[in-house]
């Protein structure tokens, strides 16, 4: 069988499977829609929760981004898996005891204030929705490179999708289908590593693999030889950074309290039973993810190699089917400016003749590495997989920020519980509709963006949470004040560095010389800044906020999540 | 305070003191043995890894899940010996 047959077969019948989990666990009430019920399993969370976090970005281009960054790369590796010890040790068990659906939610109550709920859910939408579209645009890449249809079809077809399981299932059949897409995404990922890792290293261990020495006989180690053909082209040295270490700090922590600070996350921990479940579920979550992010590098080193290998100062003429393959889709393009048939792949942009995508490293790898088409069908199906359980995942923020946040707690207090779970499930459809568009027709700004959505809910969210349970004195004045500072601030330095506007500026005028990536941390120590001060000459919260606060210091007594 | 405060408030100090033991360990691998330190991690060579490299791309990731545990394990047994275990 070929390739393109491979995949039909493999894409359609994960997607069965998902739509026959939707079907067997449809959402009967309001709690089963936001919570699951709020009986989930901590290991079935555990895996929920590594498919919700783990996206189209962490399986598609993760590893391509660090092929193409070296050590820089690893601002992402530990910025996207450092998170989750701040969640498991400093939010997740708190929040599960507090015992409510969404993170505006605590917010509200915690702040005795619809001020903040509001504030919250608004920062809630921001990041979810610039999220939600890189997902959308992720799984029309992947439609049209692998079944050869049009991006926009790939759209539509992932739309309906996600529509049918997370409209019906809300966070139950979220949770269930996520459990089956974390299997889909990890054997998917798991099995080109572990071929390749064999293939160059002799190592079947990913991990080991990339410390290892190449099976050629030379003896020399994969890493050095890498950051030889790296610099022989003018590169860097793949094991050195060429960012500056005040950046890789600020970007790794803005990555890391981003991470716990976003709630398509931090809601997967109101499903579980009990504070004990939420802790272990955050362990079991970062194993699961742990996996896949202690091998993405591994295969960042192999594809990286193999690609120098394979393109360096070779005639174009004798290129293999991949090259031909991607070139049509316009995410690799080669140019002979000398005019010599040779592939000229170095860092000087006046001589170099090839651009890669960065996304194509990881689905082309198997190509590369010449490896059996149910291999690269594979790879599809896990890409899919990926990009539709953290989609799904966010569309759940969305709604129930609507319909509970909201509706519910704002507009109409009296309605019902079925009132409710249609509100709920009527803005479901919305959000998929307004994600699709932005995935067929993404601004530019998407993938700019979603790297950002991070710096957003470390400036908005984390410093109110922690302080939250933290600080029994922090009130609502504060607290309120440090979010809208906080997000203010990233939203101002991002529409300056990246959009240009408030007088733009390049690198050059970059404030402490970070980023916008790396941003948020500077807007979260703002936050905290700012809300403590304001604290100082404002009214203590009320006795009973206090007793809430002392309350969920406890683990014992939790209950079932609940809305009221 | 009341009895049962007391002993709600010493629990919360037990924790608070886990979690600065542990935090500082999560700071020193990544953005110290990571970031911070890297340079001079970089002329030990651990087979084919440079020492620094290694911490920021593989070792950070595998001392959080192992902090995790440990949190997890700490906290269970701190649940017990307060009562608040269920």
């Amino acid at each position: 069988m070929d390739v393109q047959t491979w995949t039909y077969l493999l894409v359609g019948i994960t997607f069965a499977l998902y739509i026959g989990i939707a079907i067997w666990s449809r959402a009967g009430s309001t709690k089963d829609f936001y919570v699951a019920g709020g009986g989930v399993s901590p290991l079935a969370n555990g895996m929920a929760t590594a498919a919700d976090w783990m996206s189209a970005a962490s399986f598609i281009s993760m590893a391509g981004i660090i092929a193409f960054a070296g050590y820089d790369g690893s601002v992402y590796l530990m910025g996207w898996t450092g998170g989750y010890v701040l969640l498991a040790l400093l939010l997740a068990p708190y929040l599960r005891k507090f015992g409510k659906f969404t993170v505006p939610d605590f917010i509200g109550d915690r702040y005795y204030s619809k001020t903040a709920r509001i504030v919250a859910v608004i920062c809630a939408l921001i990041v979810s929705f610039t999220y939600v579209a890189g997902q959308m645009r992720g799984v029309g890449v992947v439609f049209s490179r692998f079944l050869e249809v049009d991006i926009n079809t790939g759209v539509i077809i992932g739309m309906i999708i996600v529509l049918f399981y997370a409209v019906l299932g809300g966070m139950k059949g979220i949770t269930y289908t996520q459990v089956a897409q974390y299997c889909v995404l990890i054997f998917a990922f798991m099995v080109p590593a572990i071929f390749i890792s064999i293939q160059m290293t002799g190592n079947p261990i990913p991990q080991l693999g990339m410390g290892s020495t190449l099976n050629d006989g030379s003896g020399t180690y994969l890493l050095d030889k890498l950051d030889g053909l790296s610099t022989e082209l003018g590169f860097a040295e793949y094991t050195e950074g060429k960012k500056s270490i005040t950046d890789v700090f600020a970007i790794t922590l803005a990555l890391m309290v981003g991470t716990a600070g976003l709630p398509h996350v931090i809601v997967r921990f109101f499903t579980v039973k009990r504070v004990k479940d939420a802790r272990k579920s955050a362990g079991l979550a970062l194993l699961l993810i742990a996996i896949l992010y202690t091998t993405a590098p591994a295969v960042s080193v192999f594809a990286k190699t193999n690609l120098l290998t394979t393109v360096s100062n070779e005639p174009y003429a004798e290129m293999p089917v991949w090259f031909k393959n991607w070139e049509t889709t316009g995410l690799l393009t080669y140019k002979d400016k000398n005019n010599d048939g040779l592939i000229q792949y170095v860092a000087d942009t006046s001589k170099n003749e090839l651009t890669i995508d960065n996304d194509i490293m990881v689905l082309a790898n198997p190509e590369i590495a010449k490896l059996p088409a149910w291999v690269i069908a594979l790879v599809a199906a896990g890409g899919l997989a990926a990009a539709l359980s953290t989609a799904a995942g966010l569309l759940l923020v969305i709604s129930s920020s609507v319909s509970h946040d909201l509706i519910k707690k704002v507009f109409r207090p009296n309605i019902s519980d079925k009132g409710e779970l249609w509100a709920a499930r009527i803005s479901a459809t919305v959000a998929v509709v307004i994600a699709g568009y932005f995935g067929i027709n993404p601004p530019g700004f998407v993938a700019a963006v979603v790297a950002l959505a991070f710096g957003l809910a470390a400036a908005s969210f984390f410093p109110a949470i922690v302080l939250g349970i933290f600080y029994k004195k922090m009130n609502k004045e504060g607290a309120i004040a440090g979010m809208v500072v906080g997000i203010v601030a990233m939203l101002f330095y991002m529409l300056k560095f990246k959009f240009d506007m408030f007088g733009g500026g390049t690198a050059d005028d970059w404030w402490f010389g970070i980023s916008p990536e790396g941003f948020g941390t500077v807007a979260m120590i703002l936050n905290f800044i700012v809300a403590i001060t304001i604290m100082k000459f404002t009214p203590d919260p009320p006795e009973h906020v206090q007793e809430i606060v002392e309350d969920i210091r406890i683990p014992s007594g939790a209950g079932e999540a609940s809305g009221h | 305070m009341s009895e049962k405060q007391k002993h709600a408030s010493a629990y919360w100090k037990e924790n608070v003191r886990y979690l600065f033991i542990l935090l500082f360990i999560w700071f020193a691998v990544s953005y110290g043995a990571g970031i911070l330190f890297k340079d001079a991690l970089d002329t030990i060579q651990l087979s084919g890894f440079k020492l620094g490299f290694w911490f920021a791309q593989q070792g950070a990731i595998y001392v959080f899940v192992i902090l995790i545990f440990v949190y997890i394990k700490l906290m269970n047994k701190l649940d017990k010996k307060y009562g608040f275990n269920e």
